[in-house]
């Protein structure tokens, strides 16, 4: 089974339109995470555990407002679009509406995520 | 053509096993993040930390996440040994969906057999020592 799966660079050339763009972000978010994950608990660890101090500069970076838009970008879309996945995949039947399920998860993910970032932005001016 | 791959066949196999186990890892973490939010505001959020500290704790309910906070002590209720079950949690269903989806990737891209084997044996190392740092970073915070 898994043999006969591949993509090859073909793969990567965007052919336009919901599917395509729901699977590469899906791809890309999924990728900052695991990368975010590891490099942020391996510095956890140098920091709190080993008590050195090489993982200061990483943690700074992590706590910047500018990446913590980013991240929450990949966890809240690559969340919303594992659910539809999920929801898909386990009643075959809501297939007929999968175009319709990508656009309502658009319709979810920006109110949340806008209103995060507000709220971010907001008390990162105001606490100086 | 860019259809999605077909699902795995059913049956007693490592791809179909890994297949399920994302969904329902997924859909764990959902419930494991809406357990942590809701855990958050019983323990006064709303007034003792900012948006970003709250994410940052429904993502991963660890003590650190949330110091520079509003909250006069946080070894009273924000560091317990159920939050750390919590975090163990979230640690094997994310940290062992996060590697096989990196699995998932590679392999889209990787023909050989032999190569897939020495990707899944590296993979298998990696997700073996990240749960053993996580692990011990849950414990000692």
């Amino acid at each position: 089974m898994a043999l006969k799966r591949n993509v090859g660079l073909r793969g990567l050339k965007y052919s336009g339109g919901g599917p395509m763009l729901a699977w590469i972000l899906h791809r890309i978010s999924g990728l900052g995470i695991i990368i975010f994950v590891s490099i942020h608990v391996l510095a956890g660890f140098s920091t709190h555990v080993v008590g050195t101090d090489w993982g200061d500069p990483v943690n700074r970076v992590y706590e910047s407002l500018p990446f913590q838009i980013f991240i929450f970008f990949c966890v809240l879309y690559h969340a919303l679009n594992g659910m539809r996945i999920a929801i898909l995949d386990f009643w075959p039947r809501l297939l007929e509406h999968q175009r319709m399920a990508i656009w309502l998860q658009w319709a979810i993910f920006v109110p949340i995520y806008g209103l995060s970032v507000f709220l971010m932005i907001r008390s990162a001016l105001t606490s100086g | 053509m860019h259809s999605s791959r077909p699902a795995p066949q059913s049956g007693f196999n490592f791809e179909y096993f890994m297949w399920l186990f994302t969904r329902v890892s997924g859909m764990a973490l959902f419930l494991l993040a809406l357990i942590g939010i809701v855990g958050a505001f019983w323990m006064g959020a709303r007034t003792q930390i900012d948006v970003g500290a709250l994410l940052r704790w429904t993502f991963f309910p660890n003590p650190f996440h949330v110091v520079n906070t509003n909250i006069p002590d946080v070894t009273i209720g924000w560091a317990t040994a159920y939050w750390q079950i919590m975090q163990m949690m979230i640690i094997f269903f994310g940290v062992t969906h996060g590697i096989n989806g990196v699995r998932m990737v590679i392999e889209d891209y990787l023909e050989s057999p032999r190569k897939r084997l020495l990707s899944r044996s590296l993979l298998f190392l990696f997700w073996l020592f990240l749960m053993i740092v996580c692990v011990y970073v849950i414990l000692y915070s």
